[in-house]
């Protein structure tokens, strides 16, 4: 009787655990039937133009989203590459070499970062970082202003100035997921590591390669913060529907242009747009987290098929 | 007997609670909801607590969400009344389920703020300059076409930085709509909306932002409310009117430019005033309005409204110059009190 009752206390658990997990699946289903439905006008106007044309003009009825797309992308993956290599050190630093007496303070300073609302660093980047960059191009030499890459007005709203921004706030996010991924991994590694007489590097990139799924998944954590900010973003970028490789011209988001536009906009295909850059905002993410999942179940698919020593227990390779 | 009379007595008590109550709840139902222009929020703000202090029975809602989200909500009827700082177009007054009035409640200017090194004097523009300056047509602050109407300034080469709003908002369609009847140019590529394609320059979010920025970039020009220079004691350029004159913006120019145009208004007040007629006019000018149903669903709300307009065109007019904005001549109120008795209440 008691061993009934917890069975259909178990059947209990599940449905109700099961429905919540359903529901979030609808939900994500109902985000994108909602956008796309809201936005066929638009689809209907411009078809897969949308995505390459990059005329935006609410005027003349013209939307093409692409300068959009090019600056949250450009933008999110600078961030990423700024970003990273530091987020990767504090999580090393932090979880391998620091001593005891400073890790703590250390942790609380990385993890104060993530919790400073946006807007605060768009004040902080308008009033501190954006003169700071206006130096910089202004500083730069002749020749190497005149490359694509740095060329540009010294306005100081830039592709750039956005990235830097991005970079700072997505540090505490990859690195106190990355350290928490570093401290998972079993002692024995670090042990066999040092056992063999390696060095604390060599040990550290033992560590790096036995929790690589994990520390991609934190880089990946901070290129989804980086695609969907939207408020630092859109008071330092500078605002202006073009497409450039140069670093220091002003740009656009996604994001930014939803918020900027959504609450003006009083013509039905310009409301139609925003909302198509919406849906177009909500694929690309949804691409880069099942690529960024496809990548990670190729990493660990890989690693289980190497040959393993017979005494590795098995739901190790779950981890 | 004595049970009788008791409970006769408490009967009539209950009752007597309950004719009260419903009196209360009658006295506090009135609730009345409007969305729209972020650009009168200020004083509309002020307006419905002041009304709501002399009528404590008439609480009105106002959310400040944008000129076309303010549209949306009163053609959708989600709210009773909506609030815009570019009329509705005849296409948006079509769409709409019923008539609907426009009434100008205020008004406001736009300025032009500027950073140039080592100029402390303050500059002078005509239309067609501003509209060559952001078509980035002239883009330094040399340009003969610069220097002749600023005679006896120093203007040194810097470049031109142009700030606009980054977002749609009411100041962005003030400012295109004089430039578009300035400059044939502007009107044909550009034209006039809350949300343009610039050709040139970068976009500031918000007025803070657009400040912000001009004030840090060396050779920026960028376009501020009236209110927000005279707060932020910010400098700003003198503009040349229809009549040639150059003109400082301030709340009596604005409130010239408004009784000049009182003299031609439309039926509908749908009415642009910049460049308007009068010496004394200031061209970056415009009212921001109010968006009624002629034949409101709700009867009750659409009297409480009329009543409240009562006031704010006369009584409540008398807050405007503090927050800024430029209250409205008596010509244009007067013509407003006539289509006021147009909103069916009955």
């Amino acid at each position: 009787m008691a061993r009934n009752g917890t069975q259909s206390n178990d059947r209990l658990f599940f449905g109700t655990t099961g429905a919540f997990a359903l529901l979030l699946v609808l939900l994500v289903a109902a985000i994108a039937g909602i956008l796309a439905y809201q936005s066929r006008l638009s689809i209907a106007s411009f078809g897969w133009t949308f995505w390459a044309t990059s005329t935006w003009d609410p005027v003349a009825g013209q939307f093409g989203a692409f300068p959009f797309i090019w600056g949250t992308l450009y933008s999110s993956l600078l961030a990423l590459a700024l970003a990273t290599p530091v987020a990767l050190g504090i999580a090393i630093f932090l979880s391998e070499l620091c001593p005891a007496w400073l890790r703590t303070p250390l942790t609380f300073l990385t993890e104060l970062l993530a919790s400073i609302p946006s807007i605060v660093y768009g004040l902080w980047g308008i009033f501190v970082l954006v003169p700071a960059i206006r130096s910089l191009q202004q500083e730069l030499p002749e020749w190497l202003a005149q490359l694509p890459l740095f060329s540009g007005p010294p306005i100081g709203v830039s592709l750039l100035t956005a990235s830097v921004v991005l970079a700072i706030m997505i540090i505490p996010f990859t690195s106190s997921v990355a350290r928490e991924v570093l401290k998972a991994v079993p002692p024995s590694q670090r042990e066999g590591a040092y056992a063999m007489g390696a060095t604390r590097w060599e040990a550290t990139k033992v560590a790096l390669y036995y929790a690589r799924t994990g520390v991609m998944g934190a880089i990946l954590l901070g290129l989804g913060r980086a695609i969907g900010e939207t408020m630092a973003v859109t008071m330092v970028i500078g605002n202006r529907p073009i497409s450039s490789w140069s670093l220091f011209e002003p740009q656009y988001t996604m994001a930014a242009v939803i918020a900027n536009e959504f609450a003006e906009a009083a013509d039905d295909l310009h409301l139609s747009a925003l909302i198509e850059v919406g849906l177009v905002l909500f694929t690309i993410t949804l691409v880069i987290n099942l690529a960024s999942r496809l990548l990670i179940w190729r990493m660990t698919r890989q690693r289980s098929q190497r040959p393993r020593v017979a005494t590795v227990p098995a739901q190790e390779s779950a981890a | 007997m004595t049970f009788t009379s008791l409970r006769g007595w408490r009967l009539a008590a209950a009752g007597a609670c309950v004719i009260a109550l419903g009196a209360g709840v009658a006295a506090q139902n009135m609730q009345i909801n409007g969305a729209g222009a972020t650009f009168p929020d200020p004083i509309y703000q002020k307006w419905f607590s002041e009304y709501n202090k002399l009528h404590a029975n008439v609480q009105i809602n106002y959310q400040a969400v944008g000129s076309g989200a303010g549209i949306r909500q009163v053609t959708a009827q989600t709210v009773f009344f909506g609030a815009t700082d570019g009329p509705m177009t005849n296409d948006q007054l079509l769409a709409a389920p019923g008539p609907v009035l426009h009434f100008p409640t205020v008004l406001g200017a736009v300025v032009p703020i500027y950073n140039i090194p080592n100029v402390t004097t303050d500059l002078k523009f005509t239309g067609p300059l501003l509209a060559d300056i952001f078509l980035g047509k002239i883009t330094k602050w040399n340009d003969p076409a610069i220097v002749a109407v600023n005679p006896g300034v120093t203007l040194p080469g810097t470049n031109i930085t142009v700030v606009h709003r980054a977002e749609g908002s009411g100041t962005s369609y003030i400012w295109c709509d004089y430039l578009a009847k300035l400059s044939p140019e502007w009107k044909k590529r550009v034209g006039v909306s809350t949300a343009v394609t610039w050709p040139v320059g970068v976009g500031g979010q918000g007025s803070d932002g657009v400040t912000a920025l001009t004030k840090q970039t060396p050779g920026a020009i960028g376009y501020v409310e009236l209110v927000y220079a005279l707060q932020g004691k910010l400098s700003y350029g003198s503009v040349q009117n229809s009549e040639k004159v150059f003109l400082k913006a301030s709340i009596e120019g604005v409130t010239a430019a408004a009784a000049a145009a009182a003299k031609s208004m439309p039926a509908d007040f749908r009415v642009s005033i910049t460049n308007a007629p009068g010496k004394d006019a200031y061209p970056i000018s415009s009212f921001t309005w109010m968006l009624f149903y002629q034949s409101p669903k709700n009867k009750a709300q659409g009297k409480a409204m009329a009543d409240f307009l009562q006031w704010a065109l006369t009584d409540g007019q008398k807050f405007a110059p503090d927050l800024g904005y430029a209250p409205l001549p008596k010509e244009v109120v007067a013509l407003e009190m006539a289509q006021l008795k147009k909103i069916n209440v009955q």
